[in-house]
């Protein structure tokens, strides 16, 4: 018999959605033309594409001329970095955070080396972004802030509005990277002063490679692509037609499920989270209860490694994933545990639960009840825990 | 994901020798919480002076504690004398091979194994001494543990010698100095090109020695054997003898012998292990052979 595979890690990537492989399957074999080009068989292609921007256009609540697609995410925040600094080349000043994904904290470092000030902001123990030190560093020096909108580890919801209201104050354009909170808590760019804002398609069961670059009018951005004048000029490229059409399709479906995302993955997430902080002694949950993400829970797992509690989960077909050294190939824990300053005690043991609407109540029932077992059978082997 | 060897594999999920003798002869603990991985080793002498019982305690990723685990299986039965000469690279070995990054894993067995012998020598001292400078801050490792990883693992690149003990591995402060360490250890040496490293068939398991021939044979050489009309095929193998027979034109042509040699016998030894040696399989060799391809 097939062992039956349990997907918990949703924040790393999600499954495509039946209903967005069914909308793009045509645009591979039949529908394969170039939007660019002059033939109807083309053209038909550019009048979907102009669709699925449309669709984006409102899952954001912008407009669709502010809508640029791109590779990944990756691509997205890199563009949006590295663009904003050559678009505004007299200002030396750049802001992140501590937590940001590699996407923007290696750009940001990168940078450090070329004559530019990085300041990093941290956060509490919680995970929550230390808004008055962030508050202090924007001066008119400034370029560029970039703070994601919620962290891909904890699932922590960062006050991203509040950032970029004291931005636009300030001249200072703002960027967050959305690629984890995109289709899983609504978000309304009219009503907002986020200048740059990248979101990434399989995190919303849209496929791999495809990504958005949101750029709001009048936000002066240098290209990081050249070449054809796809994008209105501003990222060249012959435009990933399935992958725009699949987002579009995923982004129609993001907005009928805000409230199954908000209510019954949150019901699942909690229901999980609880049961394990309760049957397994020297747990505790990483992040900020408050003001989450519906689907993420990072809970740590103390005296063991988390490596092997990845390893002994995957026997039973179920997927997570750890902030701990070993899974990554680096040496040391998680950044984002590490800024939080939990203590390698529980950094080590730490796994990330990630849901979605595809999970079941019974997907969590059997999770609940093997972790205990786990746990101890660890615990069993770790000299830090006495008998 | 990390490939794992079934190996393993195996000492994770099933770990032996767990847990903690009680008034052993010898104990030995290293690693922390904070480097992620840290490893209790004991043990107890038979009225020989041979390594009756080993127990581990170890917490860690899978391969460290399948590094444990099978650690203890190596030493029961040795004298201290003939545990103290346990490398490295023999735990990794017996492992069927650990991943790069991963190799710090056996570095700890061999630490721990150490450190427990020194305190049934030493008698009181229940922790490892550091000895010599300690270079890297963040994972306390001295210069003369990163001079010994080197010699006995022939590293060539600080990128190495954090995989194989960690040091550098954190903020990355002390790369330069381990630079010069390894400059200091390997000098001249340090450019030149690494020898294809000398694997003997004992330390393959079968299937896996099997797979190995036939996958040389398959991609390196029945092309060239095609290209002159001939085929070869893997009959068996006893050992380190393997037994092939050759085809079409192969089978009459007057330089089997030469081709035997130069060319299957080299070919297996780079790819699969020094010590195979090739033999016709006697009954094809004496059947008549036509042209078939």
């Amino acid at each position: 018999m097939k062992m039956r595979t349990i997907y918990f890690d949703n924040n790393a990537t999600t499954m495509v959605a039946p209903e967005v492989l069914e909308e793009i399957r045509p645009y591979f074999c039949e529908l394969y033309g170039n939007p660019s080009s002059m033939h109807t068989f083309g053209g038909q292609v550019g009048i979907k594409i102009r669709e699925a921007r449309e669709k984006v256009a409102e899952l954001l609540g912008c407009e669709p001329g502010e809508v640029i697609f791109t590779g990944c995410g990756t691509e997205s925040d890199n563009t949006a970095i590295a663009g904003t600094l050559s678009a505004r080349p007299n200002r030396r000043k750049i802001i992140t955070s501590r937590v940001e994904h590699p996407a923007v904290l290696s750009v940001c470092r990168q940078m450090e080396g070329q004559g530019y000030e990085v300041v990093e902001i941290g956060v509490d123990s919680k995970g929550r972004l230390d808004f008055d030190e962030l508050e202090g560093q924007v001066d008119d020096e400034t370029v560029i802030v970039t703070i994601m909108y919620a962290n891909n580890e904890t699932g922590v919801i960062f006050p991203v509005e509040r950032i970029a209201e004291l931005c636009s104050e300030r001249d200072v354009v703002f960027h967050t990277d959305a690629v984890q909170a995109v289709g899983k808590i609504p978000i309304n760019l009219s009503q907002s002063n986020i200048d740059l804002l990248s979101l990434s398609g399989h995190k919303l069961h849209a496929p791999k490679g495809i990504g958005v670059l949101f750029v709001r009018k009048g936000t002066r951005l240098t290209p990081f692509m050249l070449g054809g004048h796809q994008e209105g000029g501003r990222r060249a490229g012959t435009e990933n037609v399935p992958g725009i059409i699949g987002l579009g399709k995923a982004a129609e479906l993001a907005m009928q499920n805000f409230d199954e995302e908000n209510n019954e993955v949150k019901y699942l997430r909690d229901k999980l989270e609880s049961s394990m902080l309760q049957s397994c002694p020297d747990s505790r949950l990483n992040g900020d209860p408050d003001s989450r993400l519906p689907n993420t829970s990072n809970i740590s797992f103390e005296y063991i490694e988390g490596e092997a509690i990845l390893l002994l989960l995957d026997k039973y077909g179920i997927c997570a994933s750890s902030g701990s050294a070993c899974t990554s190939g680096s040496l040391e824990p998680s950044h984002v545990l590490r800024a939080m300053g939990v203590p390698f005690t529980a950094a080590h043991g730490s796994i990330r639960f990630s849901l979605s609407r595809y999970n079941t109540e019974d997907e969590v029932d059997f999770t609940v009840e093997k972790m205990p077992g786990i746990i101890n059978r660890l615990r069993e082997l770790s000299p830090f825990v006495a008998k | 994901m990390w490939e794992y060897t079934d190996k393993v594999k195996d000492h994770f999920f099933n770990p032996r020798n767990v847990g903690e003798i009680e008034n052993p002869d010898g104990v030995g603990e290293v690693g922390s919480l904070a480097c992620g991985d840290a490893l209790k080793l004991t043990f107890r002498l038979d009225k020989n002076g041979r390594i009756k019982e080993a127990k581990f305690k170890t917490f860690g990723c899978a391969s460290a504690i399948a590094t444990s685990s099978v650690l203890t299986e190596i030493i029961k039965g040795m004298t201290l004398e003939e545990a103290a000469k346990v490398t490295n690279r023999d735990i990794a070995e017996y492992l069927g091979g650990l991943p790069e990054q991963k190799m710090h894993c056996s570095v700890m067995g061999r630490e721990a194994l150490e450190a427990a012998i020194d305190n049934y020598r030493g008698g009181v001292t229940k922790k490892h001494e550091l000895e010599g400078k300690v270079v890297c801050n963040c994972f306390g490792v001295t210069d003369k543990e990163i001079e010994r990883v080197i010699i006995e693992n022939d590293l060539r690149t600080v990128e190495e010698v954090t995989n194989y003990c960690k040091a550098g591995g954190g903020c990355g402060g002390c790369k330069g100095e381990i630079e010069k360490i390894i400059e200091r250890v390997q000098g001249d040496k340090k450019n030149e090109p690494r020898e294809p490293a000398k694997i003997h068939s004992r330390d393959l398991r079968n299937i896996e020695k099997i797979q190995l021939i036939q996958q040389t044979i398959n991609e390196q050489i029945r092309p060239a054997l095609r290209a002159h009309g001939g085929n070869i095929e893997l009959i068996d193998v006893e050992g380190s003898k393997v037994i092939v027979a050759f085809r079409g034109m192969c089978a009459q042509c007057k330089l089997t012998e030469f081709t035997m040699k130069e060319v299957v016998e080299a070919k297996l030894r780079e790819f699969v292990a020094e010590d195979l040696y090739v033999e016709e399989d006697r009954d094809s060799a004496n059947q008549p052979h036509h042209h078939r391809e």
